[in-house]
């Protein structure tokens, strides 16, 4: 086995050494009653040649593959990933080191994540960001831990329900075994989040928004934001699609306390969900109250700038059960990517690339809505939005993916007042001609 | 080769991304406008962030040289004790890149998705073949998030039956991260502490059990690197007081296809797919930590789970006792399908033949270096050793500046001071992928550092020399943070 690089002749050298007759000995100290009996029942080893054509029976069987053109956001992008950073996020000296713990070793990731959480604070526009959490819905639910633990006596938290269905989910399994309360916060008509509830309430230790939220409408964060600081609660600001930023008011020009999301779109493959990124920042003055982790910038004994893991008086090894989350491993690989990407970008890129979404978008909203559909919510959108036929939608639907398209995504799951109602997706990866063919369909 | 890898390089100065570039520059192509303008309001429009601007040249020079600044297991041996930094195959990689995987999206309908359903299905299958615990859900994202799926399935267990408990026991041998997880959930950790052989003694742990613990959140092999022997009595004792048994299961590297983890009793365990099925950690991350648990439990795991229905896979809703969804799709898919692939390539007796060469290259240290450094639990170990600085401390040379010193050789230090029960702890795991001769070296290296503990101890205290930065100062960085550029 190519991966085992001791020979018959070494490893009867080496069992002399530890004075053991056989590999089987080394194991003498586990009794009787824990051993597995026989052999693992797995499928035999394959060569490499073998595994590429098991893998290739495998990638046969994905009905919508690669060449689909697919008008799904709903949390997962597709945006095109430059080759320089597949290249660059491939070198081995990145992918298979550990968490730097010896910085002296690994001045590369550390200075990788240092700019990594420099450009996300500037993109959210906040003072502070950590190293990555695992994804956008594990990030919004540190949030609200951490906007409990920064309101310490105060028993609620409220989410929009205009944040995606999965990351609520996600929400209510974190807080589920505590004795917080978590509330959610209806939609109006116009798909912005109704806030009128907040009125008078003073147990909320924060609020979440997003924005553009699920149905890709732009909240008006800067009235949320007074809305729920009336109330005396944190404003977390959530996002799906860090690159709208790029074109509208970030969380924090909006007065948001913390920001947080998904930031696969940021260079990142769709692969089925993961891996992902998840990002988080804040006011300065949270910052010891941050899950995750934290790189600084520092000296070295002869004065030069380098970069540590900081603040670590905040984290599971140090603060055992006291500590501000349990976060050990998170996404650090994908963050070091995010940064490649936005560095790829640069302002003016981001901006651009931003602009051409919002435009594609809104040209494929106003052609539908020409060809009979009726856009749903009346609030102006990013990137998504979610459309409503007269007639039965399904069979145009089946006929798009006839010819490699998948036409949105059908809400009743997720929203079932929304039944029969799609959310669609355009980014820059679908050309004008892309979007003629749907409502060509459309228009039967 | 008989000499140390340890060399000076030609090591290039780099910048800051917002230190270099050019306003105007760009790193990417962005395809034409071929639609209208449309209008925005201007009231949600923004400033865009204050970017720099970089030439694809720039990028591509800037973590090229970056990337020359780390260590990783292709550089070198890298002996993280509980890191578990074996090999990461090349072939691996591929797999997860394949196009079809890589554009797969995750709100698509099951039917357009069969392959990737097909691969999480296999490896729950595999998974539940190597714990021997058939329920597994592959959602966390890693270690620590496994730990938190864990002790929400005992919460939801322990309300099933009507009853809360408060507290949960935790050895002074299981892994750092472990109370912070036990206490998101509200439990209180109670400590145990280790016997003097290093292990769990089972009158330690029935004096502690009563009916407000939960249960007991162990590590096995623990993080001395030894087999709790008492595995199953402690289990009993355990369940007949209604508790339940948490294996963390970060040093499963030890044990495949040699010890059944039902058998031993354990009720829940998570796997860390980084570290034992050889996915590569990314400087940080992304991991897996997938959790495997009895039948009884199966109905708490996370939602949804992939099921298999004839020839079809489905993502399937847990039912109403499921504590809920933990990830915002499937899981760090991209490692599970690198992990899929590592079980596919090894095979059942490839993958029992790592664990036992994994157990002796930690066998083959410990021996060969118990005469230079102390060695608090002369035993056998499992896959990790612990050595301490005992002896060093005479010559004021510490386990930091041993470490440090190791650097200079080439190699990456091992974990330093844990697990906490030995002060100045020196915890080394080799792992299988490391051949007799890097050993060898390796253990070269150590000797000749615990030689100039005695005769030049100011060497260690200044190293490491050769790196590209000299020793960081770690207490400036906390007390004044600098976090951002």
């Amino acid at each position: 086995m190519r991966y085992l690089p001791h020979t018959d002749e070494e490893i009867r050298e080496m069992l002399a050494v530890v004075g053991k007759e056989s590999l089987a000995d080394l194991f003498c100290s586990i009794p009787g009653e824990c051993r597995f009996e026989g052999e693992l029942p797995l499928p035999p080893a394959l060569n490499e040649w073998n595994l590429n054509a098991h893998f290739r029976q495998l990638t046969d069987m994905m009905a919508v593959d690669q060449d689909f053109k697919i008008l799904i956001g709903a949390g997962s992008y597709h945006h095109h990933i430059p080759e320089t950073i597949r290249a660059l996020a491939s070198r081995s000296e990145f992918l298979t080191a550990y968490t730097p713990y010896q910085p002296e070793m690994a001045q590369g990731t550390l200075q990788g994540i240092f700019e990594y959480q420099t450009l996300t604070a500037r993109l959210l526009g906040m003072d502070v960001a950590n190293a990555s959490m695992y994804d956008g819905a594990s990030a919004l639910a540190e949030a609200l831990l951490m906007g409990l633990r920064i309101a310490k006596k105060k028993p609620k938290v409220a989410v929009s329900r205009a944040i995606h269905p999965h990351y609520r989910q996600v929400a209510k399994t974190y807080l589920q075994a505590t004795d917080f309360e978590l509330l959610e916060l209806p939609f109006l008509e116009n798909g912005r989040t109704d806030l009128s509830a907040l009125k008078d309430r003073t147990d909320i230790a924060a609020v979440a928004v997003q924005s553009p939220n699920f149905f890709g409408v732009l909240e008006d964060l800067p009235a949320a934001g007074e809305a729920i600081h009336a109330a005396g609660a944190l404003f977390i600001g959530c996002f799906t699609e860090p690159l709208a930023f790029g074109l509208v008011k970030n969380p924090g020009q909006c007065g948001a306390d913390i920001a947080c999301g998904e930031g696969q779109s940021l260079g990142l493959a769709r692969s089925f969900g993961g891996a992902g990124l998840g990002m988080f920042a804040c006011r300065e003055q949270f910052t010891r109250s941050l899950p995750g982790r934290l790189v600084g910038e520092t000296v070295d004994l002869d004065g030069k700038r380098g970069f540590v893991l900081t603040l670590a008086t905040r984290e599971q090894h140090i603060r055992r059960e006291k500590a501000t989350s349990n976060i050990c491993t998170n996404q650090g690989l994908c963050a070091l990517t995010a940064a490649m990407y936005m560095a790829s970008l640069g302002g003016g890129g981001l901006r651009e690339l931003a602009r051409l979404n919002y435009d594609k978008t809104e040209y494929l909203k106003g052609e539908l809505q020409k060809a009979g559909g009726t856009p749903v919510f009346s609030s102006p959108s990013f990137n998504e939005f979610v459309m409503a036929f007269e007639d039965d939608f399904q069979p145009v639907y089946r006929r798009l993916l006839e010819k490699k398209i998948v036409a949105g995504l059908e809400l009743g799951r997720y929203y079932p007042e929304l039944a029969g109602r799609y959310l669609f997706c355009v980014t820059e990866t679908l050309s004008k001609n892309d979007l003629d063919e749907v409502v060509r369909e459309v228009r039967g | 080769m008989t000499e140390l890898p340890g060399a000076s390089g030609l090591i290039l100065n780099e910048p800051l991304l917002w230190e270099k570039g050019k306003k105007g520059r760009r790193g990417m192509s962005i395809p034409a406008a071929d639609v209208p303008r449309a209008t925005l309001e201007a009231g949600l429009m923004g400033e865009g962030p204050d970017f720099p601007d970089l030439g694809e040249v720039d990028v591509v020079r800037h973590y090229t040289r970056l990337s020359q600044w780390n260590f990783g297991i292709d550089t070198g041996m890298y002996p993280l004790g509980s890191c578990t930094m074996k090999y990461n195959p090349k072939i691996n990689e591929r797999q997860a890149a394949l196009p079809e995987l890589a554009a797969a999206h995750p709100m698509l309908a099951d039917v357009h998705v069969q392959g990737a359903l097909r691969i999480l299905f296999g490896l729950q299958e595999f998974l539940a073949a190597i714990t021997g615990l058939p329920g597994v859900s592959l959602q966390p994202a890693a270690g620590a998030q496994g730990e938190l799926t864990g002790m929400l399935i005992f919460a939801a267990r322990h309300e099933s039956r009507g009853s809360k408990r408060t507290k949960i026991l935790i050895p002074d041998t299981a892994h750092g991260t472990n109370p912070a997880s036990a206490a998101l959930c509200g439990y209180q950790p109670v400590p145990v502490k280790s016997g003097p052989g290093g292990i769990l003694e089972t009158r330690a742990v029935a004096e502690l059990m009563d009916g407000e613990t939960a249960g007991i959140m162990l590590t096995n092999p623990n993080t001395l690197g030894l087999f709790e022997t008492h595995i199953r009595e402690i289990a009993d004792i355990m369940h007949a007081k209604g508790g339940l048994v948490y294996n963390d299961g970060a040093n499963m590297n030890a044990v495949m296809g040699m010890v059944d983890a039902a058998r031993c009793g354990v009720d829940v365990m998570h796997l860390n797919l980084h570290k034992t099925f050889s996915t590569p950690h990314g400087g940080g991350g992304p991991g897996a930590g997938p959790v495997c648990v009895t039948e009884e439990l199966a109905k708490y795991l996370p939602s949804p789970r992939v099921i298999r229905e004839g020839e079809a896979f489905h993502l399937a809703d847990g039912g109403p006792d499921s504590i809920g969804r933990m990830h915002g799709f499937f899981g760090n898919f991209s490692v599970l399908v690198r992990a899929y692939s590592y079980i596919r390539t090894m095979g059942p007796e490839n993958l029992k033949k790592a664990s036992q060469l994994a157990v002796l290259n930690a066998n083959y240290l410990k021996e060969k270096l118990k005469g230079d450094l102390h060695l608090p639990y002369d035993r056998p170990c499992m896959h990790e050793c612990v050595f301490s600085d005992a002896r060093q401390r005479e010559h004021k040379v510490t386990t930091l500046d041993m470490a440090k010193r190791l650097i200079d050789f080439g190699f990456h230090p091992p974990t330093i001071y844990f697990p906490l029960v030995v002060p100045g702890a020196i915890m080394i795991e080799p792992t299988e992928t490391e051949c007799k001769d890097d050993l060898d070296l390796f253990i070269k290296a150590l000797k000749r550092i615990a030689r100039e503990a005695e005769e030049n101890p100011e060497l260690l205290r200044q190293a490491p020399g050769r790196s590209k930065l000299r020793r960081l100062d770690e207490t400036a960085a906390a007390r004044k943070p600098r976090l951002c550029g």
